[in-house]
């Protein structure tokens, strides 16, 4: 019952040029751009070409997710989440292909922007492919979750910079486009954004395999109280619909 | 399970009201359709058909009074399939066609339709591969009926299903509809036009500020709002002068002529005679649905109103 809408939610993102464009071709294009002019240099640790990786990846990935949750505010803006109320397809249903189309649409820019950096050199053995993989998939709930949030309270109108402003914010505080804080009381405060995870998998994965607890216990965290928010504005928004 | 063969009404409301701030959109209906029925709500628009409609579906609750669907709650009944719908707007908003969409909705359903089937069923096989948001008004209301009825429920609410479709289209929707009706469905439909509640209903429930105002058969309707009309030829007569006649309800002009909807037509005569002897070309005639309608919704209505206040 819930696949073809699964397949709809995935078919609405690749049929659209500009959500392509910014969860594929962006993070890309920044990529081979500015790793490719720091091929050699090393940053927070580990080869900017690596680091700049995970930092692109993620940020694509963040875009993917984030915006497939927003494809909410167009469903309510179009009286399709009305005409979805009519139909015997349960709202935990819908949510769930929302959340599981969402992983389905971030994996591209994951895949993509893995074999960027191999051109550019990237070398890890699988076990370390794997990780970094899987500390993404994680490290991405809370944003699923964000994007959720957002279509339920933000209108159709204000969707776009909606999304791309809380995408760049996290992405720029997490790390993603690169490390501006080597320590003091900044670093400490980006480490409760899930985002500063998301964007140290790499070096994670080059460590130990794994996030420290306090990276566990952010993205937790964050998934917790996002969990909670959607469904609270899921609530509202159908006893309004 | 077959419905038919069980002993409960299709669509069951209790003193149904719902407000919406300080305006009453329904107030007190009580309506029992039965399974198999073809129902037409008619009423002009603010009249409060789409608010019941809404409450049938479960799209929004009942203040007070309760609504009961083939014996269930109207979000189990739409929770089982038992029910679809056409809103007033709808589809998905983003790169779908036609095709993809009906499947789309059919994949909701338990006991779905061939999506192809009904494609044909409703004219609109053609547009299969058209993008949904290409489609122009008429074609968008026969793909969006395609999808109320892929599902294969034994309700079908449509809200205004041929609004928009031109006349041509508008014949070949009633024939659909009462295809699907003759199959023993349940139907529901909200319209302001006579002809298609006429057309395609078997029983027309007049709508005015919320409230039932009337309640059967075209005929049924037709000579309860007991209105005649006259034409004559007069010149030179104020409308106001003709409207405060007793027995008119109604007049209007068209040039030299004149029409009177008239509650009592002898007495609306009699005194037009008296009144204005240099009268010609009198006709008196039967009322049209249109008349018994304007009749029942405006005079009723404003009773409704004044009850209410």
């Amino acid at each position: 019952m819930v696949t073809t809408h699964v397949r709809y939610e995935i078919v609405r993102t690749f049929r659209n040029p500009r959500s392509l464009a910014v969860t594929l071709a962006l993070p890309l294009v920044l990529y081979y751009s500015i790793a490719g002019a720091n091929r050699h240099t090393t940053t927070s640790g580990i080869s900017f070409p690596l680091y700049f990786m995970v930092g692109m990846a993620a940020y694509g990935a963040m875009f993917a997710t984030v915006s497939t949750g927003g494809h909410i505010a167009i469903d309510r803006a179009y009286g399709w989440t009305r005409h979805l109320r009519i139909t015997p397809l349960r709202a935990r249903a819908e949510m769930g292909a929302k959340v599981l189309a969402a992983y389905l649409v971030a994996l591209p820019a994951l895949v993509l922007l893995f074999l960027a950096g191999v051109t550019l050199g990237v070398h890890l053995d699988l076990r370390q492919w794997f990780e970094i993989t899987g500390l993404l998939l994680v490290g991405l709930a809370p944003f699923i979750l964000m994007g959720l949030v957002l279509g339920h309270v933000v209108s159709c109108d204000a969707l776009a910079p909606a999304v791309g402003g809380v995408v760049v914010l996290f992405a720029l505080l997490g790390g993603a486009l690169g490390s501006f804080f080597g320590s003091g009381v900044m670093l400490a405060l980006t480490k409760l954004l899930p985002s500063f995870w998301l964007a140290h998998a790499g070096k994670a994965a080059l460590a130990s395999g794994d996030w420290p607890l306090q990276g566990w216990i952010v993205v937790a965290a964050w998934t917790v109280a996002l969990a909670f928010l959607a469904s609270l504005a899921n609530r509202r928004d159908s006893a309004r619909a | 399970m077959n419905l038919l063969e069980v002993d409960v009404a299709g669509v069951s409301a209790v003193g149904l009201t719902k407000s919406y701030g300080p305006v009453r959109a329904v107030s007190g209906v009580d309506l029992t359709i039965a399974p198999g029925e073809t129902v037409a709500l008619l009423g002009p628009n603010g009249s409060g058909k789409s608010t019941m409609m809404d409450m049938v579906l479960g799209l929004c609750r009942p203040d007070r009074g309760s609504v009961s669907v083939f014996g269930a709650s109207p979000a189990a009944a739409v929770r089982s399939g038992w029910v679809s719908g056409m809103l007033q707007a709808g589809f998905p908003p983003d790169l779908l066609k036609v095709r993809e969409y009906v499947t789309l909705v059919a994949s909701y359903y338990p006991r779905s339709l061939g999506v192809d089937e009904v494609l044909r069923m409703t004219g609109a096989d053609h547009l299969a591969e058209r993008w949904t948001k290409k489609l122009s008004g008429g074609q968008a209301q026969r793909v969006r009926l395609a999808a109320a009825l892929v599902g294969n429920a034994d309700l079908l609410v449509l809200d205004e299903p041929t609004a928009g479709i031109d006349v041509e289209g508008r014949r070949e929707c009633w024939q659909v509809m009462r295809g699907v009706a003759a199959q023993g469905k349940t139907i529901i439909f909200a319209t302001h036009y006579l002809e298609e509640a006429d057309a395609v209903a078997d029983r027309i429930v007049l709508i005015a500020h919320g409230r039932i105002v009337a309640d059967g058969s075209a005929t049924e309707i037709k000579s309860r709002a007991g209105v005649r009309s006259i034409r004559a030829t007069l010149s030179h007569v104020e409308v106001e002068s003709l409207r405060s006649l007793t027995g008119v309800v109604a007049a209007e002009r068209h040039g030299d002529a004149v029409v009177l909807s008239c509650s009592d037509a002898d007495r609306a005569l009699a005194a037009l005679f008296m009144k204005f002897p240099e009268v010609r070309n009198v006709e008196a005639g039967g009322g049209s649905l249109e008349e018994a309608f304007l009749e029942l919704t405006t005079k009723n209505g404003r009773r409704a109103k004044e009850v209410s206040q």
